[in-house]
């Protein structure tokens, strides 16, 4: 056993014990962030920040939330809604936070995008990122299912219907997954199992991996610059703090992510108190009816875009190119083939206009994906589906051909 | 040397009775997820034949999806006379003549609405058409209404149960 003497204090006890003094300078004090960064890189933090809310919420929530096919819409628009006390608020900062999260993904993924940040030494952190997207992807999904109102019926019923592989007609499957022929109670049952156990479980060892993929190339800055970390925290650590190229995580970089958090939250909670709307589907406001279909069903916001990629074509060709839509993301850092890890503007034109038509093409589909299907949305929509596809067809070519900045 | 061996044989060992801990657990896990005998027991229902109107949609409910159940009129079927795909998918029972179909769009599973006066059945999701047999007549559905599994039993039709006459509509396939 380790040699332990008398403790001189409680910190000294703890110290001891758990070595709490060192565990605080590897994560915090001596975790080194570049000074050369801006608002976005709190993005992060934004986003820890938002899955908390959504797991008091979702705990406050789960208190009363009835898992069947009876009692689940009416535990959740009588029960909560009127009888418990604030219990509109747990419901709201849940909906609304799993919304607006997805927005934030999207911020943070595209700024990675644009400054390279997935780049030499940083692929794990960009596939553990996009990991954490499948997650919350499923996570949003199955939370969706449960007040089982008629958009929780129709979308499970719609998405649970994809794995029959269009003529594959893998019925089995489908109904393996349903426990039933149609979504019902062993349907509920399950999908509410994944929401509130194995789903979270999953998103917090990814957000450990996405952390720890972080420490050893570390975060990257505005100008894609490869810092020596190992000098510049000396030279700040010796007094040099102005001249060193790094700040402390904590308090240094945390003050300033904190204050991104404190604008940020005020935003939320503008929209949790007044515009909560956007996150509650009218048509949700109806128990599940298997005999009746609502007459447009459309996915949440944040899954339209792949949603129009798989509408215009027929359903073999729309599954595939849906499929490769879900998962091209994840290898992006091997589809780069460009040593540049610069901003996105000064890799040459050629990526430049990758990059924003990437990003506003993702617009146009979420946009024509909320349309109905009708001309001339649904051309606009078949256009953007191509081009999306072409573009990743394209980028190894045209990052191969990049020149070295 | 010796020590390494054992080492070797005990991981080896161990990896053996994980193995089968695993693949069993797996089997149970799968088999957990199977639809309950309950739910598949529940997945029959008898239909009377005797009490449709001609002309008149019905929508009965199998395994939690919509049938829909149409007695053709002599005037229907004197339409469809000729229309090789309309006869193969005519089920008679005693003798009246019957759609008896899965309401559900073979496009993306909406429920479309029977139009009486056009005796066909519109798809108010993404505007498919069908005629009164079950046919496409607009596309985007890839194909007819789907046919349950149906038996008939004098005058009455049992759904979820193959009777010959829908085996033969699988083996020629006029359904899925």
């Amino acid at each position: 056993m380790a040699h332990f003497t008398k403790a001189t204090s409680v910190k000294d006890w703890l110290n001891q014990r758990l070595a709490v003094e060192k565990v605080e300078k590897v994560m915090a004090s001596e975790y080194w962030i570049p000074k050369n960064i801006n608002f976005l890189w709190a993005m992060g933090m934004v986003l820890v920040i938002t899955f908390a809310l959504l797991l008091v919420s979702g705990i406050f929530l789960l208190m009363y939330y009835v898992p069947t096919t009876e009692e689940a819409f009416y535990s959740v628009n009588y029960t909560i809604m009127r009888e418990v006390d604030f219990g509109w608020l747990w419901r709201h900062v849940h909906g609304v936070a799993a919304s607006v999260v997805f927005l934030i993904i999207y911020i943070h993924m595209f700024t990675g995008i644009y400054y390279g940040s997935y780049k030499k030494g940083r692929e794990m952190i960009w596939i553990s990122g996009m990991l954490l997207f499948i997650a919350f992807s499923t996570e949003a999904f199955s939370g969706y299912m449960l007040p089982w109102g008629q958009m929780s019926y129709w979308a499970g019923m719609v998405i649970t219907n994809l794995f029959a592989g269009g003529s594959l007609h893998a019925d089995f499957l489908v109904e393996w997954i349903r426990g039933d022929y149609v979504p019902a109670q062993a349907f509920l049952g399950r999908f509410f199992m994944l929401h509130v156990l194995l789903v979270p479980i999953a998103i917090l060892g990814l957000i450990g991996l996405h952390f720890a993929a972080l420490r050893i190339p570390h975060v990257n800055n505005q100008d894609g610059e490869e810092i020596d970390f190992d000098a510049e925290s000396k030279k700040y650590l010796d007094g040099d703090k102005a001249g060193s190229k790094v700040m402390r995580f904590a308090n240094d970089f945390m003050s300033k992510d904190m204050m991104v958090v404190g604008v940020y939250l005020i935003f939320f909670f503008y929209l949790v108190f007044y515009n909560y709307g956007f996150a509650m589907d009218p048509v949700n406001f109806d128990p599940a009816d298997g005999l009746k279909t609502p007459a447009h069903i459309y996915p949440e916001w944040y899954f339209l875009w792949s949603y129009e990629i798989l509408r215009p074509f027929n359903i073999d060709l729309g599954l595939a190119l849906f499929g490769f839509a879900q998962v091209i993301f994840v290898f992006l850092p091997f589809l780069d083939r460009s040593p540049n890890t610069v901003p996105a503007n000064r890799r040459g034109k050629a990526f430049a206009i990758w990059f924003w038509l990437m990003l506003v093409n993702m617009i146009v589909l979420t946009a024509m994906g909320k349309l109905p299907p009708e001309d001339p949305y649904s051309q606009v929509g078949l256009v953007a589906a191509i081009v999306f596809i072409a573009q990743w067809i394209a980028l190894p070519i045209i990052t191969s051909m990049e020149k070295k900045v | 040397m010796e020590n390494n061996s054992r080492r070797g044989f005990m991981g080896k060992a161990f990896g053996a009775v994980a193995a089968v801990g695993a693949i069993g657990s797996l089997v149970a896990m799968k088999k957990t997820w199977d639809p309950l005998p309950s739910v598949k027991a529940a997945g029959f229902t008898t239909l009377d034949m005797g009490i449709y109107e001609e002309n008149v949609m019905v929508t009965e409910k199998w395994r939690g999806k919509p049938i829909f159940v149409l007695k053709k009129s002599a005037d229907t079927m004197a339409k469809e006379k000729g229309n090789a795909a309309a006869e193969a998918r005519n089920i008679k029972v005693g003798d009246a003549n019957f759609m008896v179909a899965i309401g559900l769009c073979t496009h993306l599973g909406c429920i479309p609405a029977f139009k009486s006066e056009e005796e066909g059945f519109l798809c108010a999701c993404h505007g498919g058409q069908f005629d009164a047999s079950g046919l496409v007549t607009k596309v985007p559905p890839p194909r007819g209404f789907d046919i349950p599994p149906f038996k008939i039993d004098g005058n009455k039709l049992v759904l979820g149960e193959v009777g010959p006459e829908y085996q033969a509509m699988k083996d020629n396939g006029v359904t899925l």
